[in-house]
Formats: C-alpha cells, structure tokens, sequence
C-alpha cells in the first residue's frame, strides 16, 4: 500500500517537474496541479498506515488512522484548487491579450540583455531596438 | 507518537482559552482584519465605506498591536517572560494551534500595522486600482490577516496557511489591472509561490511522518530525537522554502520581475512585508525547531554574501526606479541574513532591528518612487531629471529614508549595519565583514545615482520637461501626506534607535532560549502529564 502511494508520489512529482519546465502556460499550470496532488499522496502517507475511521468511542483509539494528516491535506487541495483556478484566469487573460499561452521573457531582461548587444552594433540599430522594447513596456 | 495517542486526553482535558483581556488580543490582528474584509466584500458597491471600513479596522490593528508589544515587553523577570500565548478555540497545543507573540512577533506585528494602515491612505489618495476595483479593499484586508497570522502562529502547518492567505491575496493585488506586463509578470510569481508552497507542504509531510506534529514547540522538542543527517535535511528544506520566499541568493529571480509591474501602493507593500515574512520565518524555525547542530551558519554566511552583492549589483546595472528599488530589496536581505548566520545575541539582534528598519524605510523609499512617477509620468533614470527644483517636497521626502539605507550616520541604517558589521567582526567571520562593507559601499552609490539622475540635471524627455513645468501636474495631497507619515516614522527609528536596539536585544535573547518558548506553549500540556 505504502510503496504504491510512495511510487505514485514519485510519478506525479516526476511528470510534474517536466510539465514545469516547459514553455506553454497551460502545461506548466498542470505540472504545478500534478506537483500538489504529488505532495498531497506524500502528506497522507505522513500519517502511517491505515485504520479505522477516528470516531471516539468507536473503537480502541490505537487501531484509529492518523486523522491529523487527512484533515492537512484536505487544506491543502482545496488552497492547491483555488490557486490552479486562478492561474488558469491569468492564462485565459494572457491568452486574451497575446493570443498565445507561451511564457514571454521579461521586457526589462531583454532591455538589459539588448544593451549590450548594442555596444557592438551600430547607433542607429540600437536605437531602433530600444525604440521597439520601449513599446513593449506599456 | 502522533496526536492520536493522547486521543483519550483529547476528551478529558480541554480548558477554556485563556483568561484575562490579554489573551483576547492575541488572535486580533488576524481576525480583525478578516471580519473587515468581510464587512467589505458587503459593501462592495460603496467605495467611501470600504474606506472607511478598512482605514478603522487597520488602526484598530495598530492600537492592538501597540498593546500587544507594551504588555508581552513588560513581562520582563516573569518566569516565561515575555510570551504571550493563546491557545484557538480552547484546544491546548499540540491538539489545538497555538498562537503565540513573543517580542519579535509583537514589534513585526506593530511595524507591519503601521506600514499597511499608511499604504492603504497612500492607496486611496491614488485614485487608481483602489477606486476602480471593488476587491481590493477587501484583498488587502485579507492580505493584513495573513501577514499577521504568520508573525503569530505557533504551528506549521498553520503557517503554511498564513503564507496562503497572503500569497493569494498578493497574486490579485499583482494582477488586478490586468495589463499585459502584469499578467506575463504575475504568472510567474504566482507558478514560483505556488512551487514553493508545495515544497512547503512536502517538507511539513516529511516533519509529521518523521515527529508526529506541526506545532514549533513539540518539533522542537521531537528534533534532538532525530538522526543529525535527518535534522541537516530539514533545517535546509526549510530554508530553501522561506528563502523563496524572502528572496535570499538563488532563489531571488521572481523577485525584481514581479514587483515593479504591480500598483506603486501595492509594490510599496510587498517590498516592505513579503520579504521580512519569509526572513521571519527562517528566523524563527532556525532559532527555535533546531538545535545548534542543525543550524545551517556557514551556509547561510555564503548565501548572505552572494545576496548583498547580486542584489547590489543587480540594482546598478537597472534604469528604472522600481526596478532599482526592487533589486536593492534582495541585497538588505543579504544584511539580515548576515545577522542570523552569526548565530549570537548580537547578530540576532542586529537582524532584527534591521528588519524593523528595513520594513520602514524601504516602504518610504517604494511610496516616494510612486511620487515621483505620479509627478514625472515615468521613473525611469534615464528620462526624468531636475526634479529637486520642481518638486522640493519629494526630493526632501526620498533623501532621508536614502541616507537611511545607505547607512549613513546617524540614520537608522548606520545603526543596523554598525550592529551587524560589530556582530560579525566579534565572532570573526572576516570574509562577510568585507562583503558587507563593499555592499555598502555600493548602496551609497546606487542611491547616490538615483538622487543625480532623478532629482538633479534636466530632464530629457520634452514630454517629462512639460509634465514638470509649475502647476502642471499636481501629486494627491493623501499621497503625499502618507509618504509623510512613512518617512516620519523612519525618522523616528533615527530618534529612537537606542531604545528599539534593545528592544531588538531582548527579542534576540527570548529567540536564542528557545526553552522559554517551549514552555510557554506546551506548559499546560506537560502538567497534565500528556
């Protein structure tokens, strides 16, 4: 049982990451999905092996399942839930703005970046280029 | 060994929360913040009575807090001096969540309290996201309870959930415009927090399975039980999820990107609180879950290092002012980081006044670049200039915290560093002296270079030169008013800079017992034999 929610673990957290670190919004935000549910398998092992339902009186309290990481882990999918809710609203209103779910680099590092491609480059170029990202900006 | 055990316990011994009015303010400036939210949420259409609704609500917050840190100083001498816990809903800790205000918790508490009740009339005198989106009122609000909640819980796992409420509520404040930069920058805010809460929620499943309990004071009891390598694992576990979160070195990246885009009051206010939660947080788990073994000096001493001068040098190679502002957050980090990794009274208690400095000041810093915008149309460097004569106000208004942070005496940022460069001078640590030093070198540089390019000189923008004319564009009197109040209070660290270092030293002192804490929240249990 344990080595099955271990492994189950694992697999989430593994394709998770990879999700991750891709380029598209959409994948990323279910690789952080598959990453919670991962770190939520994790939380209700924490609490060791199974039991009975923790009622008092029902029974001796040592047979009793841990309780104590269910009631964790219930908080943390519905936080997990919300959040992912709300990264998709910002990947529909990128969407919506740029037409693209692709994760842009930011003006400000390309501004930084350009600036020294320019020393080497004509005046009137690095001109041009700053004009362009200074577009950009708003 | 988990809570079930002591099920039996559970039923027979559960006593009232506390007795006496001073047990009543400890959970306050959680909930008063989240019932205004919710009286806000009511009045979502009546912009005036969500004004109103939330400038009382956080000056109740300031009274409470004001209360709360003369109370728990004054119990110097008591046997478990200085801590004030409360037990929510009655359930005795480990069972129930503790909440528990020591001296660090109460004057996080009471600076936090000042800068959100400012910010906020600094957000109403811009006439711009606030009036224009019916949620922010009771974001913010929701934002102060989380922040409050984090300087205030004994437990873990409810830390995680203070770190939440925080983070949601700073994802909407980022994103609320809804502007292209915005979105781009806050999806990779959100996606980094987001990583960070599930290593968060992965380190605290790891600590139940290995002591059976999230409460700060049983772990720390629970922790010498454990294998030294185990405890190393955790104690840098931990680190990495607050270090995150307060931006220390390799985890900074998401920092400088993020907080320019959003709203200047809503910048002013993650760059003063978001960072000093995560530092407190790495504060606190050090000092109190692990014993001195643990406890990660030498590597924190690096990471410190590396923070003052990526942070530093990031802010010199940027043209824009927030951007400046934002990196330069990342290097005072390093500075408090320093005080930690020192692991004496004086570096604790140098950390600690500098992050009670460096609340104050870098707020004031971020509500004047906000000003300067309002009055420039644009806080780029290279673009505005001469601002010294056309608006003497400002200028005066972003000199003072300047020098602050530059360290320059007698400013209270000469105080923190002299006490951190001393505290790391006594114990030796020659190599981090030298960095900070430079660092600092390197601040007085930056600052000096905003101050010659927005302040002195011509503006270079016709459009900027015209904006800048007499009488042209005027600057809210609430803006400026609040950035006042800021600056004020930054002032009054400068005046009372003796008395709050050895407030900071007390603080240092309660951190570096943890005993005391121990026995403060786990008192009750231990005497019913549990």
């Amino acid at each position: 049982m344990s080595v099955l929610l271990a492994f189950a673990a694992a697999m989430l957290f593994g394709t998770g990451t990879w999700l991750l670190l891709q380029r598209r919004l959409s994948r990323i935000i279910i690789g952080v999905g598959l990453i919670g549910h991962g770190s939520n398998i994790l939380l209700l092992t924490s609490g060791g092996g199974r039991g009975l339902p923790p009622i008092i009186g029902s029974a001796d309290p040592t047979d009793f399942a841990d309780p104590l990481p269910q009631a964790l882990a219930l908080t943390s999918i519905v936080i997990t839930f919300g959040v992912t809710a709300f990264l998709f609203a910002v990947g529909y209103r990128s969407w919506k703005l740029t037409n693209d779910d692709i994760v842009e680099d930011d003006v400000e590092d390309r501004y930084i970046a350009r600036r020294a491609v320019d020393a080497e480059v004509s005046e009137g170029e690095a001109a041009e280029r700053e004009r362009a990202i200074e577009e950009d900006r708003v | 060994m988990s809570a079930l055990t002591s099920m039996g316990f559970l039923a027979a011994d559960v006593t009232a929360p506390g007795s006496g009015s001073f047990d009543a303010l400890i959970p306050l400036p959680v909930i008063l913040p989240l019932l205004a939210a919710a009286l806000s949420v009511v009045f979502a259409r009546l912009r005036n009575v969500q004004r109103v609704i939330s400038v009382v609500a956080l000056l109740g917050l300031v009274a409470n807090n004001i209360l709360l840190l003369t109370r728990v100083d004054a119990a110097t001498g008591d046997a478990i001096g200085g801590i004030a816990v409360s037990q929510a809903g009655g359930w005795v800790a480990p069972l129930g969540i503790s909440l528990v205000v020591d001296r660090l918790a109460a004057m996080m508490l009471l600076v936090s309290s000042l800068m959100l009740v400012s910010v906020l009339v600094y957000a109403i005198g811009q006439h711009a996201e606030e009036r224009r989106f019916a949620a922010f009122h009771p974001v913010y609000l929701v934002l102060a309870a989380g922040v409050s909640a984090s300087f205030i819980t004994g437990d873990l796992f409810n830390l995680f959930v203070a770190f939440e409420m925080m983070l949601v509520s700073s994802y909407v404040l980022l994103t609320l415009g809804g502007r292209a930069g915005q979105v781009r920058s806050g999806m990779s805010y959100v996606v980094i927090s987001l990583i960070a809460s599930t290593f968060f929620i992965t380190a605290l499943a790891l600590l139940y399975s290995a002591t059976g309990t999230v409460n700060m004071a049983e772990l720390a009891e629970r922790m010498p039980e454990l294998g030294s390598g185990v405890r190393v694992g955790f104690s840098l576990l931990l680190i990495a999820v607050f270090g995150i979160k307060a931006g220390i070195f390799p985890l900074f990246f998401w920092l400088p990107d993020s907080y320019p885009t959003a709203p200047n009051a809503v910048t002013a206010i993650f760059a003063g609180l978001l960072t000093k939660v995560g530092v407190y947080a790495i504060i606190r788990t050090q000092l109190l879950i692990f014993p001195t073994d643990a406890q990660q000096g030498t590597l924190l001493l690096v990471v410190a290092s590396c923070t003052m001068l990526v942070g530093v040098l990031g802010a010199l190679s940027h043209d824009d002012l927030q951007r400046i502002l934002s990196f330069h957050i990342i290097s005072h980090i390093g500075y408090m980081i320093m005080g930690l990794a020192l692991f004496t009274l004086a570096g604790i208690a140098g950390a600690v006044f500098y992050v009670i400095h460096h609340i104050v000041v870098k707020t004031a810093l971020f509500l004047v670049a906000g000003l300067v915008e309002r009055k420039a149309g644009s806080d780029r460097l290279s673009r505005v200039g001469g601002l010294v004569r056309s608006a003497p106000m400002i200028a005066i208004l972003f000199a003072l915290p300047a020098l602050s942070i530059a360290g320059i005496p007698p400013f209270s940022g000469f105080v923190a560093k002299f006490a951190i460069v001393s505290a790391g001078i006594e114990a030796q640590q020659w190599g981090i002296v030298v960095v900070s030093l430079t660092v600092s070198l390197l601040t007085m540089y930056v600052m000096g270079r905003i101050w010659s390019n927005v302040f002195w000189g011509q503006p270079e923008d016709g459009e900027i030169a015209a904006r800048l004319e007499p009488g042209v564009t005027k600057v809210p009197m609430l803006m400026t008013a609040s950035t006042v109040v800021v600056v004020g209070l930054s002032v009054a660290l400068l005046v009372f800079a003796g008395p709050l270092y050895d407030l900071a030293e007390r603080a240092a002192a309660d951190l570096l017992n943890p005993q005391v804490y121990i026995d403060a929240v786990l008192g009750s249990h231990s005497e019913a034999g549990g």
